[in-house]
């Protein structure tokens, strides 16, 4: 369909690098837009069903022998959070009685691996990418979750934390028991679903244009010559790049992709976005109220290498 | 009776929307009503709330995590 609009209606010609990019970008967006529509749906009747309540109280009361790290990181996966959230939520997970670890499991996984993401890989890079994305995005975070915990960083939140969680009383709490059945949920998701997409299509479309442009006029394997796999620098490199910056992933997928058809290897690539999106320097600037500078510091030293560790990885299975 | 509404949030996009949501409703409504922005996390804390943005009325939490619909919000600044 993108081919008859580019080609027949605008009489470009296929040669031509603006119509090559035109193509690439009519033809991603209708189908990106399509699946994020339909995975982000598929989450938010998940979601509605997950309240966060319900999720913290689970991890607190239940002794899970290691494997309270996997839940965590497998609930950031299906419990969304505006990242203003992360410092309350943190607070409260902490709060309710949840090692820190398993806070930090949560925490980590929760960006990377949310259903804009898995909407976006799977248009961008096909199911099999998507699933071991999904996979170490959760491997990532319970085994940083893990590492953290043996750490005992305890001593290292702020000492405004440490009174907050202090002055509150650790509550039993009876949480809100939304026994809504599913029709009377159906608007209130739907709604959310359109806010979403409302929210993600313009950095989206903006992604997709530069993927385009890059698709259009880079050449083929330029990004070989630096980043290829021979090159062992390039994963380290790529994630260091990648943590100070921050975009959603929407934002960036659509470059990856580029990136990848024009020669960087698949890890490399998944390294770098899972750097952008998981760690950045605004979430460091709102973690600073809760965190010593060491915590936040080691915090990020150890996700970004397991972040590295994944892109060698990555690039050495696929 | 005038009642006290609370719009729990650091100040990130969603929160202001809640605010000039909840301003709005009271506005169009002529609802007899207090809207206090409540933005210091010691202070969200207090109503044990994780996900901002949160809505309080008369120090009852009635929302949290996400933006009502302009008829539900109605609703909850009415009950």
């Amino acid at each position: 369909m993108a081919d008859w609009l580019v080609f027949d209606v605008f009489h470009l010609n296929p040669e031509m690098h603006l119509a090559k990019a035109l193509n690439f970008f009519f033809y991603d967006s209708v189908k990106i837009l399509l699946l994020l529509f339909v995975v982000v749906f598929a989450m938010g009747i998940v979601n509605s069903y997950f309240p966060i309540d319900k999720v913290r109280n689970y991890l607190s009361r239940n002794k899970l022998y290691g494997l309270e790290y996997l839940m965590a990181s497998l609930f950031g996966v299906v419990t969304p959070f505006c990242s203003c959230s992360s410092v309350p939520l943190f607070i409260g997970f902490v709060k309710g009685g949840i090692p820190l670890g398993v806070t930090f499991a949560f925490l980590v996984t929760s960006p990377l691996v949310n259903e804009v993401a898995i909407g976006l890989f799977l248009g961008l890079f096909g199911l099999k990418t998507t699933l071991i994305y999904v996979l170490s995005g959760v491997l990532l975070g319970t085994i940083s979750g893990s590492i953290l915990q043996r750490l005992k960083l305890e001593r290292h939140l702020t000492p405004w934390v440490k009174e907050v969680l202090a002055n509150a009383q650790r509550e039993q709490e009876a949480f809100l028991l939304e026994k809504q059945p599913f029709g009377k949920r159906l608007p209130v998701i739907w709604r959310e679903v359109l806010d979403i997409l409302k929210g993600v299509t313009p950095y989206v479309l903006v992604g997709i244009a530069i993927g385009g442009l890059m698709h259009g006029y880079v050449p083929d394997g330029f990004f070989e010559r630096y980043l290829s796999k021979d090159n062992p620098f390039a994963v380290p490199v790529a994630t260091i790049l990648a943590v100070p910056m921050y975009s959603n992933a929407a934002g960036i997928l659509p470059v990856v992709q580029v990136l990848v058809a024009k020669g960087v290897p698949l890890g490399t690539a998944i390294a770098f976005m899972m750097g952008v999106v998981g760690l950045s320097l605004p979430e460091a600037m709102l973690l600073k109220k809760v965190m010593t500078l060491k915590l936040i510091g080691i915090f990020f030293g150890v996700v970004t290498l397991c972040i590295i560790f994944s892109g060698y990885l990555f690039n050495f299975i696929l | 009776m005038s009642r006290l509404i609370k719009v729990l949030g650091t100040g990130c996009p969603k929160c202001q929307q809640l605010t000039a949501l909840v301003e709005e409703v009271v506005s169009e409504n002529q609802l007899d009503a207090k809207i206090e922005k409540v933005e210091e996390i010691a202070d969200i804390m207090k109503y044990n709330v994780m996900t901002t943005p949160a809505l309080v009325v008369d120090e009852q939490v009635k929302l949290k995590g996400r933006i009502p619909a302009k008829s539900e919000l109605l609703e909850m600044l009415k009950a």
